[in-house]
């Protein structure tokens, strides 16, 4: 199919650009900006004056539920969901149930995404057994079934020689290894941030050190088996720091942060809201905008969602008895263009978050838009205001901890290799 | 949200009780003066008044407490008040029925009040918030969160014996930190605006920024207790005595039992507050416990003054008003 | 013109006949607060008993509970002597509807068994809804369905017939 969108601002962070410009797509790719390609006769023009057009989204970390809960969302309802939201790519953690630890699950994942067509899935393989943490997952079958990294989810691998193998391991087969930063014990039936607000309401806190702690241990195995490591979902002001000074010093390790974290403190637990349950936890005004800083400076590469689509039962309960996540993907947009609102980064930067910074940490060829590359497109309408509330989540989960906020950005057209795979009818 | 919202009327009057926190000194006053005029009602040959004839009040206990769970029932029966006692036990292999279906169905029995304990902070406000509109929750204790009556028993029995909390020092010793108990008192006694808070125990049994919640921290307990006119004594949970909190329960006696010799630190007249039940030799001396200084079984008699007057006041709150009466 | 203090000494000079008449010698005064306390107080030097009157509070007595909530102002009942067996005279300023009297009837027993019970009261007006009568009373009124009686005091008490907003 050849489309041309019309007069829209192209922003493409990967190429520096950010001007109003015309983009052509033929057979899946970019074939032409601004100028009309030879020979080029668009089936489909679509208008993009006053919108931005950019690369589609690639969200780092966000569950479909499926296989294995999908009385919370499926692969169809949650990438439906994701295409709605211009995301166009999402890396799915081994969680799932069965856990992602052999080929039959991920191909099971790619055939539903498939079916389904509205976005690209990517599977994270398990590091270790069943996410056990004491027997090494076969990362490479996991790897040769199309997995483009390993992780032990949000599971602990307590033993550290079994984790310095891992990583080993995983760097044997250029593997990067995904990590979600969480001591064990210092997290054990943890409920939120270990300050003011859980000694208040008598919560069961986590330390910052449960992030810092898992870190320092990390980073300590990670120079000496020199593996890319990720840090995924962020939380405090002193883990920024700490991976900031080990890229200093040449470690080849990264980190995403949660869009939510950029936003939100343990402040908003209000009264015991179960929407705000989320693990890591909310933390401090401190964390907040030390967080916010590393997404300006690059010290955090991605902004992710960290969707965890819910049935409402699950927020339902006393706080400590409500499953921790939140629904996530109708926020990525808003929450992200939010931080240009307040002065965080610039639009191409906040952009750039979303697309070229995670594709690069995965190591894959998304996230920009030059000649050649494929057309994974999103078209937002940056004026236009959305409230989060039931009736606009695209999402199956609306458990959000942003109920009723109204955020701007709303997107318009989404496009998955050339192809129209969400379209919205603005007023 | 602030607290007060689920708990107040648009009015500000009590329509639930469910924490010290977000409350007028008004409201606590009422509730301690309330109290006071039904503390006459036991001394009497017929000790029940007929307030609450005709309601039904649920004592609905997820968390096992035989003896918290008897003081709600005498205050309900002597207000009049029909009882039921429904003991669910939450142990993981019992599971099925969701906290919200419990609910529905004992609301259902068209019932009144709810004194709910669970051991899960915020389960009262919670259930709170999704109960029928008519049916009025009392925290009998949620988790680490709250112990509301327990608060107001304590300040029911201070004042009594020292009148106006404004020059009153207070330490509160022990397990803070798991301690629902203790928060409601911090929050209780800052409201009546007395002079100092302490709390004393060690940091393993402290919350992270313990000074936010309008205290002054102490890990020595001759420096905690010097000059305090009310020791307040908490309970520590026979499973935390040893471990990785506290080496034994004999090193936490040395530093933190309360003895004849470290109450002689405090004020004269200081007196000695428990919640019970007290683990003998671990929290507490029997010299202190069973000594002039300790008041602990008064707590128990205002236990029950105190929730009768939180119930009175709670369901008289809801009162629909329609004439007057001559 | 009502003149609460001259209606004090017409209720005693005929609390004090009834009261020969049965043979009691020994009363025990319990004043309804607040009103009827009030006037207790000035029955128990007229008649130039001993001790102090009774007080009681009706808060948690009232059959209106469900419909005005509890009277913040509730204070204890204050019953100074042992009920048993004694000739209680219960003292209020108004009697109206009979409900308060119904009220501190049933308190009255809560605290012990009298051998008897006479009602006095300042005024008696209309509006009766429970079998109740005054056994001695000041005055008779008979007032609109929009009116009542009102008491101030206690010193100086002032009697009042006002109409409801």
């Amino acid at each position: 199919m050849r489309i041309s969108l019309r007069n829209g601002r192209l922003i493409d962070p990967a190429h520096g650009i950010d001007t109003v410009t015309d983009l052509h797509l033929a057979d899946g790719h970019v074939v032409g900006i601004g100028k009309t390609p030879d020979g080029f006769s668009a089936e489909r023009v679509i208008d993009a004056s006053e919108h931005i057009v950019c690369p589609g989204f690639v969200d780092l970390c966000a569950r479909l539920r499926e296989p294995g809960a999908e009385h919370k969302g499926t692969i169809a309802s949650e990438t439906r969901a994701a295409a709605a939201n211009g995301i166009t790519t999402v890396v799915v953690p081994p969680d799932t149930d069965p856990v992602i630890d052999e080929s039959a699950v991920v191909e099971l994942i790619r055939r539903q995404a498939g079916a389904a067509g509205f976005a690209r899935v990517l599977t994270l393989g398990a590091l270790t057994r069943g996410l056990g943490g004491e027997i090494l997952a076969e990362m490479a079958a996991l790897k040769e079934a199309g997995c483009v990294g390993v992780s032990n989810a949000q599971v602990a691998v307590p033993n550290s020689l079994v984790m310095k193998r891992a990583l080993e391991y995983a760097a044997s087969h250029e593997l990067t290894v995904h990590l979600q930063a969480m001591d064990p014990w210092l997290s054990a039936s943890g409920q939120a941030h270990d300050g003011q607000v859980a000694a208040r309401l008598g919560l069961v806190g986590i330390p910052v050190a449960a992030e810092t702690a898992a870190i320092g241990r990390e980073l300590a195995l990670i120079e000496e088996t020199r593996t890319h490591v990720h840090f995924g979902r962020l939380s405090s002001a002193r883990a920024v720091a700490m991976i900031a000074r080990a890229r200093e010093r040449g470690l080849p390790v990264s980190c995403d942060v949660a869009a939510h974290q950029l936003h939100l403190t343990e402040i908003d637990l209000g009264r015991f809201d179960s929407e705000a349950h989320l693990l890591p936890p909310l933390r401090t005004m401190r964390d907040r905008d030390a967080l916010r800083r590393g997404v300006a400076s690059g010290v955090i590469g991605a902004i992710c969602s960290d969707h965890q689509p819910h049935q409402a039962d699950a927020k339902l309960d006393p706080f400590g008895m409500t499953e921790p996540g939140a629904s996530a993907l109708d926020t990525l947009l808003g929450l992200t263009l939010k931080l240009v609102d307040e002065d965080v980064c610039d639009l191409v930067t906040a952009i750039e978050r979303l697309t070229a910074g995670p594709a690069r940490l995965l190591g894959i060829d998304a996230g920009h838009l030059g000649i050649g590359a494929v057309a994974d497109v999103c078209v937002f309408n940056p004026q236009a205001y959305r409230i989060i509330d039931a009736g606009s989540m695209a999402s199956r989960g609306h458990n959000t901890p942003f109920f009723g906020w109204e955020l701007r950005g709303v997107v318009c057209h989404t496009l998955l290799a050339g192809c129209p795979v969400y379209h919205h009818d603005e007023l | 949200m602030t607290p007060a919202m689920i708990q107040l009327s648009a009015d500000g009057r009590l329509q639930h009780f469910l924490t010290i926190e977000g409350l007028q000194r008004k409201h606590l006053i009422e509730i301690l003066d309330t109290a006071e005029t039904l503390s006459g009602v036991a001394e009497r040959r017929v000790k029940k008044v007929p307030t609450l004839h005709g309601k039904t009040v649920v004592n609905l206990f997820f968390e096992n407490s035989t003896r918290t769970r008897t003081t709600f029932e005498l205050a309900a029966k002597r207000l009049s008040a029909d009882v039921l006692n429904v003991n669910i036990a939450t142990s993981s292999t019992n599971k099925g029925e969701t906290l919200l279906d419990t609910i529905r169905n004992i609301e259902a029995m068209q019932v009144d009040m709810f004194v709910v304990r669970h051991a899960v902070s915020g389960a009262a406000e919670f259930i709170a918030r999704h109960v029928a509109p008519h049916i009025a929750v009392l925290n009998a204790g949620d988790g680490r969160h709250a112990h509301p009556t327990q608060a107001m028993l304590d300040m029911m029995t201070i004042r009594r014996h020292k009148g106006e909390f404004a020059n009153l020092r207070v330490a509160i010793v022990g397990d803070v930190l798991h301690s629902r108990v203790a928060r409601s008192n911090i929050h209780a006694l800052n409201v009546l605006g007395t002079g100092e808070v302490r709390i004393v125990g060690p940091k393993t049994l402290l919350p992270a920024d313990a000074e936010g919640l309008g205290v002054h921290v102490y890990h020595d307990l001759a420096h905690g207790l010097r000059d305090v006119d009310v020791v307040i004594m908490l309970r520590l949970q026979r499973e935390r005595m040893s471990g990785a909190l506290l080496p034994s329960a004999a090193e936490y006696f040395q530093q933190y039992g309360l003895t004849e010799e470290r109450l002689a630190l405090a004020a004269p007249d200081a007196i000695v507050l428990h919640p019970g039940p007290i683990n003998r030799g671990v929290e507490m001396d029997s010299a202190v416990v069973d000594g002039p200084r300790a008041v602990i079984l008064e707590q128990v008699t205002n236990g029950i003054a105190v929730r009768m007057a939180v119930m009175s006041i709670v369901l008289g709150n809801r009162a629909h008003p329609q004439e007057d009466f001559a | 013109m009502l003149d609460p203090e001259q209606l004090s000494s017409t209720l005693a000079e005929r609390l004090r006949v009834l009261l020969a008449s049965r043979g009691i010698t020994a009363p025990a005064l319990i004043g309804i607060r607040s009103g009827g306390a009030w006037i207790a107080a000035r029955l128990q030097a007229a008649l130039d008993l001993p001790g102090e009157p009774g007080t009681l509070d009706i808060s948690f007595y009232r059959d209106d509970f469900s419909r005005v909530g509890l009277d913040p102002q509730v204070r204890p009942s204050q019953i100074p002597f042992d009920i048993d067996a004694r000739d209680i005279v219960l003292v209020d300023d108004v009697l109206h509807t009979g409900r308060t009297i119904r009220a501190a009837l049933n308190e009255i027993f809560d605290y012990g068994r009298p051998r008897s019970v006479v009602l006095a009261v300042l005024v008696e007006r209309d509006g009766r809804e429970l079998p109740v009568q005054a056994d001695v009373a000041a005055t008779r009124l008979t007032l609109g369905a929009d009116e009542y009686v009102r008491l101030d005091g206690p010193n100086p008490l002032s009697l009042t017939i006002q109409k409801r907003p």
